[in-house]
């Protein structure tokens, strides 16, 4: 294990902010066991995606600035998602770049700034877990982790550690899920027989429990899969490998309702 | 063609509900993506290919007028012509006049779409000559007055029995009794309607996927040999191509070559790779007597500056389309126009007007697979954010969804607010949701028409953390 590190500012994001609190703490906890210690700034809002994915510029460039300023201050900052952590480091330099005052702020925040499965493998070397999960678990990979940032055999490295998991790969776990941000609501349709075609392929596998790293995906799964009255299971990865997957999956119920 | 991109969502509703061209989806889902990584595995150095084909279209791009002018120079020495057109209405005017003035009755072509961009079959037969599409899935859907479904596939939306259907309407000598339920034997019906439209043929009209400034050479790829047929037979051979087609040499087609075929068949090389090189010369047992291009520009050289550039590097092989979920989920005729998938949506803005093509860049995941399939490394989803730019600088300010997004800025920009705001939203939705997600919420329809919509936990995350809960 690498040396303690100053503090680790965690971006949480606003999806796990909101909806899914468990994967900060999973992640949180998870940073902690790496070695380092865990700030979570009070200030953070969102990444800003929703605006520059809509055109926004300039909305997205003011909410830019507020993150970039929110962390500078830190040693490094971690976010429990693909496509935030991407929207930093390899948005902002771009969105900034004509901004005197920023672009070197914005470019210093992407260098510091780490998926949390790359932060735990690839920074802190992390290559076990102590957590325990008796399930049969496939992996969804995210498209702006693995496709901006190469995540895809960090989680594998971390959840082949997991005590009783077993992973099995679905042959389209690189396609998309049709979540899309703002797309799985102008095209909702579409998305959903995205969406379908991934819950087939997962189904496929055995799994009765869908693994990934960004919340947008895994709510518009979940969300799919208990709409067609399935009983696969939706989490973060983050949420197993720390340990904390004795909650309520998402969109589950804290006590089955009864009858 | 009339675009109907305008109507994306009802055309993609529309292909949603359509079970055969689904069932032909998941068949080109599991048939073009899978032969692609196979044939890139078989080549080691296809990623450095990539790097050199992309660096040979840079190249040429900025140096686009001094190459076409080249290729001009050498067609004309070769003994052909070049005609420089600015739009579809000029190229549409020339390729008729070349036809009139060789008192053509009867015309052959070989896939193009930049003939389907300018809709060349209907001017001419408008004007009444005869056209007939030499490539198997062009001949069946001008039968169908179908466009195209996919740029390197046009019937890929049929079944055989569409096909075969097809065929027992428009081919009145055909025995009601011939079997047509294999391939070989629609291949063979086709082939036989064919084959006296190719001798009898006046002009023949191919694209072109490369053209060769060293040599004034066109380079058509094809797995029929109807191109050939098409060039060769005919009195007058044009070839209609788009300005962005040009690359320096014969050993940078070559190059360009070993990645377009990898990447949209997963060949190694098309069936048929061939080179027209001015008209028929003395001594030559075949060609055309007369050898035209019809040089395009219609709105590519708009691109040369600015931030649609790196699209002129497209080769058309169409693994983005391959590769694209949406396209997967509706198909090419959701896009409403000649271009579809991934490569349609950055360029039919760029080509028909941004306010009648404005859903396709919209209609995209930005999951990003196109660009990683690329062969060209065309940011795509960077282009479509682009599209997406504009579209809200001159979009209505008065829509629902700009509404909310307006409101969220506001709040995100506002720490405290947003604090407060989310987490008594969250904290509300976990009260009122009794099963741990809703199957209705208000002003959420467009999610939980499909989905259920997961409900928060409860307090928000970063309000806990910072009181000192920790789990």
């Amino acid at each position: 294990m690498a040396e303690t590190s100053p503090d680790v500012a965690l971006f949480a994001t606003c999806l796990v902010d909101a909806f899914r609190p468990s994967v900060g703490f999973a992640a949180a906890k998870l940073v902690e066991e790496s070695g380092s210690r865990v700030v979570v700034p009070e200030a953070q809002t969102c990444c800003g995606q929703p605006a520059y994915n809509s055109g926004d510029r300039a909305t997205a460039t003011k909410i830019a600035k507020q993150v970039v300023d929110t962390f500078a201050p830190f040693a490094a900052v971690v976010v429990p998602s693909g496509s935030c952590a991407g929207m930093i480091k390899q948005h902002y330099p771009a969105l900034l770049a004509d901004d005197p005052a920023y672009a070197a702020k914005a470019k210093a925040l992407a260098a510091k700034t780490h998926e949390l499965l790359a932060y735990l493998v690839d920074v802190r070397k992390m290559t076990r877990c102590a957590a325990r999960c008796s399930r049969t678990a496939t992996y969804h990979d995210s498209c702006s982790g693995l496709r901006e940032l190469g995540v895809k055999a960090q989680p594998r490295t971390l959840l082949k550690s997991v005590d009783g998991l077993a992973l099995i790969e679905a042959p389209n776990a690189e396609t998309c899920c049709g979540f899309g941000g703002t797309f799985c609501v102008k095209y909702p349709e579409v998305s959903t027989r995205i969406v379908d075609a991934k819950i087939t392929d997962a189904i496929a596998t055995g799994a009765d429990l869908v693994l990934g790293g960004d919340l947008g995906c895994l709510m518009t799964i979940a969300g799919r899969l208990s709409r067609q009255g399935s009983t696969v299971e939706v989490r973060h990865v983050a949420e197993v490998l720390a340990g904390l997957d004795d909650r309520p999956a998402i969109g589950v119920a804290k006590t089955p309702p009864q009858g | 063609m009339d675009a109907t991109s305008h109507t994306f969502s009802a055309n993609a509703r529309t292909a949603l509900a359509d079970v055969k061209l689904q069932r032909a989806l998941d068949r080109l889902a599991e048939g073009f993506p899978a032969r692609r990584r196979d044939a890139v595995a078989r080549l080691p150095e296809f990623d450095a290919l990539r790097d050199a084909a992309v660096a040979i279209k840079d190249h040429t791009i900025l140096n686009l007028d001094r190459y076409l002018e080249r290729f001009e120079a050498k067609v004309l020495e070769a003994g052909g012509r070049v005609h420089w057109c600015r739009d579809a209405a000029e190229a549409r005017a020339t390729i008729l006049s070349i036809c009139t003035r060789a008192k053509a009755k009867s015309v052959t072509k070989g896939k193009t779409m930049v003939g389907e961009e300018i809709a060349i079959n209907d001017h001419l037969a408008a004007n009444g000559l005869d056209v007939v599409e030499t490539d198997l899935g062009e001949y069946i859907i001008q039968l169908r007055g179908e466009p195209p479904s996919h740029i390197i596939a046009p019937a890929i939306h049929l079944s055989k029995d569409q096909v075969a259907d097809t065929f027992r309407k428009a081919h009145g000598t055909l025995p009601p009794a011939r079997p047509l339920t294999e391939s070989r034997a629609l291949l063979e019906e086709a082939r036989t309607v064919l084959r006296s439209r190719f001798l009898g043929a006046d002009v023949g009209i191919t694209g072109a996927n490369f053209l060769i400034a060293e040599t004034g050479s066109t380079v058509t790829v094809t797995n029929e040999g109807n191109a050939e047929l098409t060039m060769t037979l005919p009195r007058v051979h044009i070839v209609l191509a788009s300005i962005e087609k040009v690359v320096p040499t014969l050993e940078d087609a070559a190059t360009m070559l070993r990645v377009l075929a990898r990447s949209a068949t997963g060949q190694d090389v098309s069936v048929y790779t061939s080179f027209a090189t001015g008209p028929r010369r003395p001594g030559d047992l075949d060609g055309p007597e007369e050898f035209n291009v019809v040089l395009l520009d219609n709105g590519r050289s708009a691109m040369l500056e600015g931030e649609l550039r790196e699209m002129l590097r497209c080769i058309r092989c169409g693994a983005c389309l391959n590769h694209c979920p949406v396209y997967a989920a509706v198909g090419g005729h959701a896009y409403g126009w000649v271009y579809s998938g991934p490569m349609g949506a950055v360029l039919t803005p760029a080509l028909i007007g941004l306010d009648p093509a404005k859903h396709l860049p919209e209609a995209s995941t930005l999951c990003g697979r196109c660009e990683e399939v690329c062969p060209m490394r065309i940011p795509i989803p960077k282009m479509l954010r682009h599209w997406r730019e504009r579209s809200w600088q001159r979009g209505p300010s008065a829509t629902r969804s700009r509404f909310g997004l307006a409101v969220w800025a506001f709040v995100a920009a506002r720490p405290r607010l947003y604090r407060w705001a989310t987490g008594a939203v969250a904290a509300l939705l976990a009260r009122l949701a009794t099963r741990g997600r809703f199957a209705w919420l208000p002003f959420a329809s467009a999610w939980t028409g499909t989905r259920d919509f997961p409900a928060p936990e409860g307090r928000g995350f970063v309000a806990s953390w910072n009181r000192g809960e920790r789990r």
